[in-house]
């Protein structure tokens, strides 16, 4: 199923579209020539190793960043043909996870997922209240409600920032290193949870991680970044049966090969006897 | 060099644009501006009415001794409550303030950065000024005027303290001889030097601790970049607006 | 809601106190008239031909020792006079009625201040009394004026005492 772009999103079968993106930082390129598309409904794999830049493709999808070339498409719409406050808008119909969770810190668990509602609906308290522990229920956290950010433990802040991300029903949910330092129970439970999410609520979802073996069990189709650009797609069991080398290395996690082990530097042997360039004299 | 600085203070001043127009709307909700009045204002109350009492016995000492070799040591409650109300009060409570509530800020909000909450907010669809930036700056524009008042009495107690105390000048020429020689004016004065310096602090901390680097350094470095900004700025703007309050 | 509340009403006291301090120093410090006496004792009054810059609120010393302060200072528009009243503490009531007061200077450019010199009567004022002998401030700029206008006939209203 290589689900190529440009086809399918005129019938609005594609919710992201990014295509021929370049960016760069202070002149070093992250991204070259980048392209890849989310299907409505379906899980999303980003995969790569670290410092690829998964992070900064999250934010041009969300529209924080704008690309140096190419254009990123969002529900049907040129991300570079909106201003502020129709990006704002358009926020108002995805929901984001991040790393940490990045709960406010200054808010109760329940303040927390009842944040975005407060800001842009006027419900009756009783029904905040309903809406805000329905959602916590549904990552099991109902219990915590009056907890404070800092009294909880990583996966438990992931899971309240789950809840308040999906409390305003959105159309796509993003998950930015959704697995890293969790332990196993917790992990379990967090692919546990964006499955469900995923299935039950039919909300598209684009799960960016290196953690491949939780990935390939719940993602409907992945790209794998490397090197600025997608090196291969596919489904989990497409990629781990590739044959290019990049990807047989990051998929089988080998320490040496096309991401070499060694950082670059002089040859090894003529450094430590050589000694022409040691202690930096001249 | 001279580029760069001015490429700064045009983001500075276009950031206050953001704050003031994200005002009305924050205004809306006092609740979280009476939080931050508290964080500003009532959690520096200690050390500002210390350090008055201090500021106040010190110019008791050294008003007196100044005084007494022209004789005129009842003059000492005008020396000091000038002292204060123009100079010290507003000056000494800003810069306390840089210290204390300032860096609080910077660090506070260069943790929101830092911990994604920037982030996640506006991926809310929430705008962080709004959110977090314009009831600190409010707060501690709302706060520091209040501190400054707060200083200046407990700062002429002090003065009081010594030189009626202490030195034994009357206590009635003390007063009198204040209430005489003060104006509204010179009140007046302090009031907008402690306006003007709870703007600028306020800013410099909310602009350092917005624009941090999201890390662990950044947020460090945001912090002590806002007590170095905020000093030098009170102490320029102390000086024109000094100037501009003598030349009238 | 309970730490709510705490923080609101901590936040409240130091409002009111900020807001007690400006007050303070708007209505008190300057003289607006609007300041709060407390001091308790007995009223005097005496007349003087001219009060120089005393004050409300200066000091009235008999033999170097305050003994009141000055509670107000009123023009008389029958004999042109300054009628200045002195509230004299309780404990000094055996003040003369025929005891003289003047205006007098602290130091070369100190404050004024009311010095009684008790005189020989065995009759102590009484509330409301008055003082009848009294010499008046001794103004900077007259005596200079005056010297200069002897000294050379070319007088000069130079520069304001303070």
């Amino acid at each position: 199923m290589a689900l190529t772009q440009d086809e399918d999103d005129a019938n609005g079968a594609t919710v992201v579209v990014v295509r021929d993106v370049d960016y760069a930082v202070r002149g070093r390129p992250i991204f070259r020539g980048l392209s890849l598309a989310a299907a409505r409904g379906a899980i999303t794999a980003i995969m790569g190793p670290s410092g690829t830049g998964k992070t900064t493709l999250l934010r041009l999808i969300t529209g924080q960043l704008d690309p140096d070339r190419g254009d990123v498409e969002v529900f049907g719409e040129q991300l570079a043909t909106q201003d502020r406050a129709a990006r704002y808008a358009m926020r108002r119909r995805m929901g984001m996870l991040f790393q940490n969770g990045a709960l406010l810190t200054d808010l109760s668990v329940f303040e927390n997922v009842a944040f975005p509602v407060r800001e842009h609906a006027r419900l009756p308290e009783r029904v905040l209240r309903q809406l805000v522990l329905t959602k916590l229920q549904a990552v099991g956290l109902r219990g915590a409600a009056d907890l404070m950010p800092a009294q909880l433990s990583g996966g438990m802040a992931r899971r309240v920032a789950l809840a308040r991300a999906i409390v305003m029903d959105p159309e796509l949910l993003i998950y930015d290193e959704p697995f890293v330092g969790l332990d196993p129970i917790s992990m379990g439970v967090i692919v546990r949870l964006i499955q469900r999410i995923n299935r039950a609520l039919g909300i598209t979802t684009i799960v960016v991680s290196h953690d491949v073996g939780e990935l390939a069990t719940i993602a409907d189709h992945s790209y794998l970044l490397a090197e600025g650009r997608i090196v291969a797609e596919g489904s989990p069991r497409e990629l781990a049966a590739a044959s290019a080398p990049e990807v047989r290395q990051f998929m089988a996690g080998e320490a040496d090969g096309p991401v070499p082990f060694h950082y670059p530097a002089d040859d090894y042997h003529k450094e430590l006897i050589g000694g022409g360039s040691l202690g930096g004299e001249s | 060099m001279i580029g760069d600085a001015l490429q700064r203070v045009g983001r500075v001043a276009l950031f206050l644009g953001r704050i003031l127009a994200q005002c009305p709307a924050a205004i809306a909700r006092p609740r979280a501006i009476v939080h931050q009045i508290h964080n500003a204002g009532a959690r520096s109350l200690i050390i500002i009415m210390l350090s008055g009492l201090f500021v106040g016995m010190v110019l008791g000492l050294q008003g007196y001794d100044l005084l007494r070799r022209f004789g005129s040591e009842s003059a000492l409650g005008v020396a000091a409550a000038l002292g204060l109300l123009r100079e010290l009060g507003p000056v000494v409570t800003a810069l306390l303030f840089a210290g204390r509530a300032g860096t609080a800020l910077a660090s506070e909000i260069g943790l929101m950065r830092a911990t994604d909450q920037l982030t996640a907010m506006e991926m809310m669809a929430v705008d962080p000024v709004r959110r977090v930036v314009v009831p600190r700056f409010l707060g501690g524009v709302i706060a520091l005027p209040l501190l400054v008042a707060i200083f200046d009495v407990v700062g002429l107690f002090g003065a009081q303290l010594i030189g009626v105390g202490v030195m034994g000048v009357d206590r009635g020429a003390f007063w009198s001889q204040t209430q005489a020689a003060v104006e509204l004016r010179d009140v007046a004065e302090g009031l907008m030097k402690s306006f003007c310096f709870g703007i600028a602090c306020s800013l410099v901390a909310v602009y350092e601790g917005f624009h941090a680097e999201p890390t662990a350094e950044g947020v460090g470095l945001a912090t002590t970049r806002t007590v170095v900004v905020s000093s030098v700025l009170t102490l320029l703007i102390d000086y024109l607006l000094t100037a501009a309050f003598l030349g009238r | 809601m309970k730490p709510q509340r705490n923080l609101e009403v901590s936040t409240g006291l130091f409002v009111a106190l900020g807001f007690a301090a400006l007050i303070f120093l708007t209505t008190q410090l300057p003289n607006s008239g609007l300041r709060i006496g407390s001091e308790q004792g007995y009223r005097i009054t005496a007349k003087f031909d001219n009060v120089g810059d005393l004050k409300v609120g200066s000091a009235v010393s008999m033999a170097g020792v305050t003994v009141g302060r000055v509670e107000a200072i009123a023009f008389d528009p029958e004999d042109f006079r300054a009628r200045v009243t002195l509230r004299i503490d309780r404990r000094f009531d055996r003040i003369p009625e025929d005891s003289d007061a003047s205006i007098q200077t602290q130091g070369l450019l100190g404050g004024k201040y009311v010095g009684i010199a008790a005189g020989g009567s065995d009759v102590a004022l009484k509330d409301g009394g008055r003082i009848e002998f009294t010499q008046s401030a001794i103004v900077l700029e007259s005596l200079v004026n005056k010297f200069f206008a002897n000294f050379a006939s070319k007088g000069s209203t130079s520069s304001e005492e303070k």
